[in-house]
């Protein structure tokens, strides 16, 4: 395969940034590639402390991160009745009574995507019609990413073909545990190619690589092949979406757009599941990428138990008095 | 505002610390507040307003200390003293771990009123000042619990007078008052008079956990009543943190007041960015370097020295995250940077920078829209900074960082070192070879590699040259409040009483001994000679007259062996050793001559040649096992505390034990890497001079050990003089460590000195670990960890 490989043809989408075409693979950025865990993990630990957000700040913020939430369903017994109860949530994440007294009644306020599996992707899209929600699929042998590769390009085309308009793929995490930078770059770059019109979201299972250095790479790597957003994890290892993770990983997005002006979107998946943490990776985005890493087109959270706590974070400053979780529609 | 405005600006809303308890305080005590001493408050008396930064209101009224209040408070802390310190350690440890429960349950307070009074931002306050404050205490009342089975052969050092500065009120205040009081001292403590109220209030903490009375005084006032403090006869200890200015002022107050001191004073610190740094991790080491506090840290890596070759990126980073930087008021929760202590700081701050851009420097700051009424200054970088500028030689002690790049790790350390400060330094590059070589060569009391600014109870911390002497925190900042029970034996040193001299001595060819400088013997540069009289009257031959000519040439030639202190301890203690054989060889020779000027009997002789042998082997011994610890801050990494050399060392032998008075104050610092100038004992030097046919044939490297004859008085005051001197050793008379003292404030050298009380050489306690300790200063070097 050779890496400099005719790339999809820049779309600009509705939301006015371009789509990440690529560039040649560059093994002296990834060499060039220094990441200190312990000033990383530093830098993560005092942001909370810097920027406190509360008040009617804090409802808004709480409103912006149900925007970027994939909602999520990805278990072994997911059904089609499950999947269309969560699409019926994604359209309607929070009361509108709520949304009414904090104002909000004339913002169209629903979840920045539903993420299944591919079994559902076509019951999600039914479900979601007429929303505007866009359905992400899981694919190329997700988790593991250890199917064939050909199986997994003939997964991708299955689940876009069923109107899937992202594809959250996983990378072969041996090709960066090996340093095999060359087989990613190919790798990545033909799941872009068969994505098509659909957006490609690159996971890199962090908790697997377990190290920055390893992080910062594999993100470089993934977004020169095309990755239209870099995402933490797939839910499913030991550790999953951590600060020092995404601070790591929204630099490199940095570096790559002050490279090539490009706009590469981040998700952060598992482990994002409480209100307070969801504020501070909104600070991360504002502080380390700026104002537009903070809509949904830029920015999305992989969660299923956050929206709960979100609702009733909100019902709580609406009301005084704190919530519970039957309070709200089940998702 | 609303949510949907928010909704689309994404902006952060000002979030206000709630400071009602704190008002409340300041209200019980309707804002004037008294001196406490004695266990209790005095009237509030004349004095002076404290101030809000962040609003330039007035917090409250406290009284000035005047000299009435500083002996009424030191009366009681010495009348207090002899019982804390007869406490077990273990009550003293209750003691100290009830102020740290107590300053942990009324945290919040503490850190809301050092935040009004101060104009930091609360963050830092409650997260890193008030919680480090309280550490130190658990620490220490560690130490107190340890401190028989620690400490053998060491007292407290009694009553301490201890001046601290505004920029950490409450943090300094721990570091002073902890290990004092932990090791059985008791204390008079000023707060700054920008910054009384944490200290005020933490002192009816002290009083709410059952400290006794006496045991923490604090009287409040300007500089005026810290000169009092310092200057007072009845206390043991002065431990000062501030300015270099007031630190010479105070070294020369205290000169031969036989009062211990220590100094931790300012700071130009280095901030290294290597070409293979983590660049973003660098950039936010800025952060946490310069605007960190305002700048207004004594330890602040305002040099920034970065790499030719990344400097440009490095800088477009810095200046990007410069522009994400907030400012405010101090309770508000979403700032990194609050208010300037006052508006003349601030004022002198714009007018440092003002000046270095005139001068050609190029200004980076983040546009600022503080509010009204504070003394605000934005985070301010001065790239490409004339060397020659005041702002990148002299402290701003504030937001300001200064920067200049290098090509070689050697021209960074050269730009590093060439200070006179050498407080802190900051080292960023991910290869451990070279970030661990730049560490070692860096002249600095505190290294951070790949951090900057992080602190611990538990790891000695303080300067080199003229950013101070003393540590504090850990193992090496308690002997800084605890003396050795065998100098307290020490009685006055009796002059030696020259015979008259009869005439030459008819059996010796006449000799005339020369100064040994540079390896070699040299003639005195004013070509004097002075006889040397026998016990009995006999001239035993001529010594030379030094003057300020011959120190001067002795210093430059152990300024050129600066290479001793990087050979490898196994080769200074063959040396050593090397000088106890060819010493011993001579040993009938030596101890003749013993016998010759002082008149002592041949065995006392020969036992004092074979002590002086014994010396030079013990110090020869310690040369390779006088090692550091590795500290264990509660991180993850290691923190390593090693004794360096200071450098040159003068040293003014004593009179008594002409042999094993000059091997036991000038080994030591042979052992530990140091070059020497000795000056030797005045009254019988020839001890000394026949030494150079010793160190002539133990391969001792030409300037490591230079010794010159004359008057102590007059070569001390000259070595103290020198700035090129980093340590005097004066064991003479006690106008001499006065001398000595007082004009060793050009580069405020560390003194070591027995106050004309002369030690008796032939015992344990004079080797060993008090004078290795005298002879090092602790280097500590912080190496976070992790993959």
């Amino acid at each position: 395969m050779s890496q400099t490989a005719a790339l999809p043809e820049v779309t600009a989408p509705a939301e006015g940034h371009a789509r990440n075409p690529g560039l040649p693979l560059d093994l002296s950025l990834v060499e060039s590639v220094r990441v200190n865990t312990s000033a990383s993990e530093r830098r993560a630990a005092a942001l909370p402390g810097r920027r406190a957000v509360k008040g009617d700040a804090q409802s808004a913020w709480l409103l912006k991160a149900v925007t970027c939430i994939d909602l999520t369903t990805l278990n072994g017994d997911d059904t089609e009745g499950r999947v269309r109860r969560l699409c019926a949530k994604a359209i309607q994440p929070v009361r509108p009574d709520l949304l009414a007294a904090l104002g909000m009644q004339d913002h169209r306020i629903t979840t920045g995507a539903i993420c299944v599996y591919h079994r559902f992707v076509a019951t999600a899209v039914d479900a979601l019609q007429g929303s505007g929600i866009p359905v992400a699929a899981v694919s190329t042998g997700f988790p593991a990413g250890l199917s064939p590769h050909a199986t997994k390009l003939a997964e991708i085309e299955a689940s876009v073909k069923d109107g899937a308009e992202e594809i959250d793929i996983v990378i072969t995490r041996e090709h960066v545990l090996t340093g095999n930078w060359q087989a990613l770059y190919d790798e990545m770059h033909e799941y872009r190619a068969a994505c098509g019109d659909a957006h490609v979201k690159a996971i890199l299972a962090t908790g697997d690589l377990k190290t920055l250095r390893n992080v910062a790479k594999a993100s470089l790597v993934c977004m020169m092949a095309g990755a239209d957003f870099i995402k933490t994890s797939t839910g499913k290892e030991g550790v999953n979406a951590t600060l020092p993770v995404s601070l790591t990983m929204v630099r490199a997005i940095r570096q790559y757009q002050e490279m090539t002006g490009i706009k590469v979107g981040y998700k952060p998946a598992g482990g994002v599941s409480k209100a307070k943490d969801v504020l501070t990776y909104l600070a991360l985005m504002k502080e380390e990428l700026g104002h537009d890493w903070l809509q949904p087109d830029l920015f999305r959270i992989g969660a299923s138990s956050l929206l709960g706590d979100i609702e009733r974070q909100l019902e709580h400053r609406v009301t005084g008095a704190y919530s519970a979780a039957r309070r709200h529609p089940i998702g | 505002m609303t949510v949907a405005s928010f909704f689309d600006s994404m902006d952060y809303a000002p979030s206000t610390e709630d400071d009602t308890s704190a008002r409340q305080w300041l209200a019980a005590h309707e804002g004037r507040f008294g001196h406490f001493i004695g266990g209790s408050f005095t009237a509030p008396a004349d004095g002076f307003d404290t101030q809000e930064p962040a609003t330039g209101k007035r917090l409250a009224t406290v009284s000035q200390g005047r000299a009435q209040d500083v002996d009424s408070a030191i009366a009681a802390a010495r009348k207090a003293q002899k019982s804390w310190a007869a406490l077990p350690g273990h009550e003293r440890a209750l003691k100290l771990y009830a102020l740290a429960r107590i300053i942990q349950r009324n945290a919040r307070i503490l850190s809301v009123v050092e935040a009004l009074d101060n104009g930091k931002p609360i963050r830092e306050a409650r997260d890193i000042d008030i919680p480090l404050a309280a550490r130190h205490f658990y620490h220490h009342a560690g130490w107190a619990q340890l401190q028989d089975s620690e400490f053998p052969g060491y007292d407290p050092v009694g009553v301490i007078g201890q001046v601290i500065p505004w920029n950490f009120p409450f943090l300094m205040l721990a570091w002073k008052v902890a290990p004092a009081l932990a090791l059985g001292n008791t204390v008079v403590l000023k707060p700054a008079e920008a910054t009384p109220l944490t200290a005020l209030l933490f002192a009816e903490l002290a009083q709410a956990a059952g400290l006794p009375d006496g045991v923490l005084n604090i009287v409040t006032g300007d500089g005026e009543t810290g000169a009092l403090i310092a200057a007072n006869e009845g206390i043991d200890k002065v431990a000062f943190t501030g300015s270099t200015e007031v630190g010479r002022k105070i070294r020369e107050a205290t000169a031969g007041s036989g009062k211990s001191l220590t100094l931790e004073l300012g700071g130009k610190s280095p901030f290294i960015v290597c070409d293979d740094a983590d660049l973003d991790a660098a950039v936010e080491g800025v952060v946490d370097a310069m605007w960190f506090n305002q700048g207004q840290v004594c330890c602040a890596g305002s040099r920034l020295i970065v790499q030719e070759g990344v400097a440009e990126d490095f800088h477009a980073r810095l200046a990007a995250r410069m522009k994400t930087l907030r400012i405010g008021a101090s309770l508000d929760k979403t700032i990194d940077m609050g208010a300037i202590i006052d508006s003349t700081q601030r004022d002198r701050i714009a007018g440092m920078v003002d000046r270095a851009v005139a001068a050609g420097a190029t200004l980076v700051q983040a546009e600022m829209s503080p509010p009204e009424g504070g003394s605000y200054y934005p985070p301010t970088v001065l790239q490409n900074i004339p060397a020659t500028c005041e702002a990148a030689t002299e402290e701003i002690f504030g937001p300001v960082a200064v920067s200049m790049t290098f090509r070689t790790p050697a021209e960074a350390i050269q730009l590093a070192n060439h200070s006179r400060y050498g407080l802190a330094a900051s080292i960023w590059s991910e290869n451990v070879n070279l970030a661990l070589d730049l560490a070692a060569k860096v002249q600095a009391g505190i290294v951070w590699v790949n951090c900057t600014n992080v602190m611990d109870a538990g790891v000695g911390f303080g300067g080199v040259k003229e950013s101070g002497f003393g540590r504090e925190g850990g193992r090496e900042g308690c002997f800084d409040y605890l003396k050795p029970r065998a100098f307290a034996k020490a009685t006055e040193r009796k002059p030696a009483q020259a015979a008259k001299a009869k005439g030459f001595a008819l059996d010796t060819v006449d000799r005339t001994a020369k100064f040994y400088i540079g390896g070699k013997q040299a003639r005195p540069d004013g070509g004097h000679a002075q006889p040397v009289v026998g016990d009995k009257g006999e001239v035993l031959g001529e010594v030379g007259v030094g003057n300020r000519k011959d120190i001067r040439n002795a210093v430059e030639a152990a300024t050129g062996a600066a290479s001793w202190g990087s050979k490898t301890q196994h080769n200074r203690a063959q040396i050593l050793y090397y000088m106890g054989e060819n010493l011993s060889a001579r040993a009938e020779e030596f101890a003749d001559r013993l016998r010759a000027q002082t008149g002592v009997k041949s065995d006392k002789a020969r036992a004092e040649v074979a002590a002086a042998v014994s010396r030079l082997f013990s110090y020869g011994a310690w040369a390779d096992k006088y090692e550091g610890v590795v500290h264990m801050p509660p991180m993850r990494g290691l923190a390593l505390a090693v004794p360096e050399a200071i450098g040159v060392a003068g040293v003014i032998c004593p009179e008594e034990s002409p042999l094993l008075g000059f091997i036991s104050t000038t080994a030591p610092l042979i052992a530990t890497g140091n070059r020497v100038v000795a000056v030797a004992s005045e009254a019988h030097p020839l001890s000394a001079t026949d030494f150079y046919q010793v160190l002539e044939t133990s391969d001792v490297p030409a300037g490591v050990f230079n010794i010159v004859t004359g008057s102590a008085e007059t070569l001390g005051a000259e070595l103290a003089k020198h700035n090129g001197v980093d340590t005097v050793w004066a064991f003479g008379s006690r106008q001499l460590s006065e001398t000595v003292e007082r004009l060793s404030t050009g580069n405020l050298k560390r003194v070591f000195t027995d106050y004309g009380r002369a030690w008796d050489w032939t015992t344990p306690e004079a080797e060993g670990a008090l004078f290795l300790r005298q002879a090092t200063q602790v280097k500590n070097i912080w190496v976070p960890y992790g993959e």
